[in-house]
Parts: structure tokens; C-alpha cells; sequence
């Protein structure tokens, strides 16, 4: 009970107001905000091996098996992290039960392995039409939907190492996952990077 | 600034890597058996190659695993990656 008791604060609480502001300015051209609390699940199994069938199963999608691609049914997403890695998204009230299902799926395996990541991470949505100039301004890889065909990469941006996840072709876009002691960091960059949309520098906290 | 192909991942910048020592210059499976001078032979031998030279390199902003790179001394020139565990490309 004790853990239930303290509130829960993501790691851009702080910048919502001020991606408010960007994307208000910006007058469509971007979007940004922080989806926090996504649960996260690091999947580990041998690519082709006996677990994956099982672990698919329980997540009801497949892992997928070539680099820097994913996979999406419903709400979920998994994202190739490594030839025998997997990042699963979902939402945040699945937190639990997802693990449990997977946890059980996977409770015969020798060489599979299931960890809740979810606080290792938080997820900033940068969507609107501009949202791939305005990543490009700190990242090297080509994030045009021709180039950038798998939909997903571990990358730097502004420094920081992150997971970009393209939304998708109907929805210009990307997710950008960042590890909770470079939000901050991150954030401060998405505003100042922003500035061409907004006119105006939309103040750091 | 370099482009190395992660052979996962594919063409990432040099600042995605973190280099490795000399490949194939593998750790002795049981130390405790070698005399001195072996163990000093592993530890500070090394061929200085000047020209391609087998490297250990992990893509570390990227998938996080190790691979090697054959890359020319002289030059920096990648010549070829491979897999953990692939053998060592010909690359005359
Ligand atoms: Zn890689």
C-alpha cells in the first residue's frame, strides 16, 4: 500500500504547459506532448525459437524480426531492439496484466526473459506536419517515410539516445522515447528547436 | 565523420560506436594455466597493423551489440563488418 500512497509524476510533467504553447503557436505545424506512463516491456527470446510462438500469443502480435521495423495490432506495438530483443508498448493500465500473461507464456522457456521497463522510459509525441524537419535538426538518420521504412530506430537525438517510432502514414509523425533523465534535456531542446514554428522562444522551466 | 554499417541496423554515424580492441585476439579459455610470459603475450602483443586490422565494435547509441569491422589503419577505410561468431571477411 505504502507505493500506491506516493503520487505519481512523469518525467515532462513540467513541460506540458509549455508543449501546450508550442503547438498552439506553431498553428498546426506541430504537435507536441508527452504520453506518459506507457507500459513497456523488454522481451528477450531466441529469434525463431520455441518461446516467440508463445510470447506472440500473449501479446497477440508478432515480434518483429528484421532490424529497425515493428509491429502494431490494437493498441500495442512491439519494436525490434535487437536480434533477440523486443521493446513492447501498451497502454498504461495494461502495466500488469500484460507482464502476467507473458511472464506465464514464458514460464517453461530456458532462454527467454520478460522485464516491466516502464519507468526507464518516458514517450514525447512530436506529430504535425513539420515533425520530421523539426526531428532532423538533431538527429542524423533520414527520417523520410521513404527512407525511414521500417518505422523504427535507437538513435541519438540532440545527444540523447533515444527510440524514434514513426506513427504511421496517416498520422505525421514520430514517438520519441527517452530515458527520464534526458527528458528534461530533451524537452528543453523540442522547444528551443521549435522556435521556426512558433515565431517566439516558448520559455524553459 | 565515419559511416560504419551496423551489420543489424545498417549505415549509423562513428558517434553511434563505441570502439573495441583487436578481433579475433581471443581471451584465453583458462588463464590460470599459462605461464607468464604467455599471459604477457596475450595481454600486451599486439600486430600494430598498419593496413587492415580486424576490429571489436558495439553499436552502442543503436542495437547495443558487438560486431567487427575489418577498417585499413592508414586510413580509416571500413573494408567490411561481420557478425559475432561469422568468419573474418577476405578483403585483399
Ligand atoms: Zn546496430
Amino acid at each position: 500500500m505504502t507505493a500506491e500512497s506516493v503520487p505519481r509524476h512523469s518525467p515532462l510533467a513540467h513541460a506540458a504547459e509549455h508543449f501546450r504553447t508550442v503547438t498552439r503557436l506553431s498553428g498546426g505545424a506541430l504537435r507536441l506532448a508527452e504520453v506518459p506512463y506507457l507500459t513497456q516491456l523488454t522481451v528477450r527470446a531466441e529469434p525463431g525459437g520455441p518461446a516467440v510462438p508463445g510470447a506472440e500469443r500473449a501479446l497477440g502480435l508478432r515480434l518483429p524480426a528484421e532490424p529497425n521495423t515493428l509491429t502494431r495490432h490494437g493498441s500495442r506495438t512491439a519494436l525490434w531492439m535487437g536480434p533477440d530483443e523486443w521493446l513492447v508498448l501498451a497502454p498504461p493500465e495494461e502495466a500488469g496484466g500484460l507482464e502476467d500473461r507473458l511472464r506465464e507464456a514464458l514460464a517453461d522457456e530456458e532462454s527467454a526473459a520478460v522485464a516491466d521497463v516502464s519507468g526507464q522510459r518516458t514517450t514525447v509525441l512530436v506529430g504535425g506536419p513539420a515533425s520530421q524537419e523539426l526531428l532532423a535538426r538533431g538527429c542524423a538518420l533520414d527520417l523520410h517515410p521513404r527512407a525511414f521504412r521500417g518505422g523504427c530506430a535507437q538513435t541519438t537525438l540532440a545527444h540523447a539516445p533515444v527510440v524514434l517510432v514513426a506513427r504511421g502514414a496517416q498520422k505525421p509523425g514520430f514517438w520519441v522515447l527517452v530515458r527520464s533523465s534526458y527528458a528534461g534535456h530533451l524537452g528543453a531542446w523540442l522547444l528551443d528547436a521549435a522556435t521556426e514554428y512558433t515565431s517566439v522562444l516558448v520559455r524553459e522551466w | 565523420m565515419l559511416l560504419i554499417a551496423c551489420p543489424w541496423c545498417g549505415p549509423r554515424d562513428e558517434a553511434e560506436f563505441h570502439y573495441g580492441p583487436e578481433a579475433h585476439h581471443d581471451h584465453p579459455a583458462d588463464p590460470a594455466l599459462l605461464s607468464d610470459e604467455e599471459w604477457g603475450r596475450y595481454l600486451f602483443f599486439h600486430d600494430n597493423t598498419h593496413g587492415p586490422r580486424a576490429e571489436r565494435c558495439c553499436h552502442s547509441a543503436g542495437c547495443r551489440r558487438w560486431f567487427h569491422t575489418v577498417r585499413d589503419t592508414a586510413h580509416h577505410e571500413i573494408l567490411a563488418v561481420h557478425r559475432i561468431g561469422e568468419p573474418k571477411p577476405e578483403t585483399a
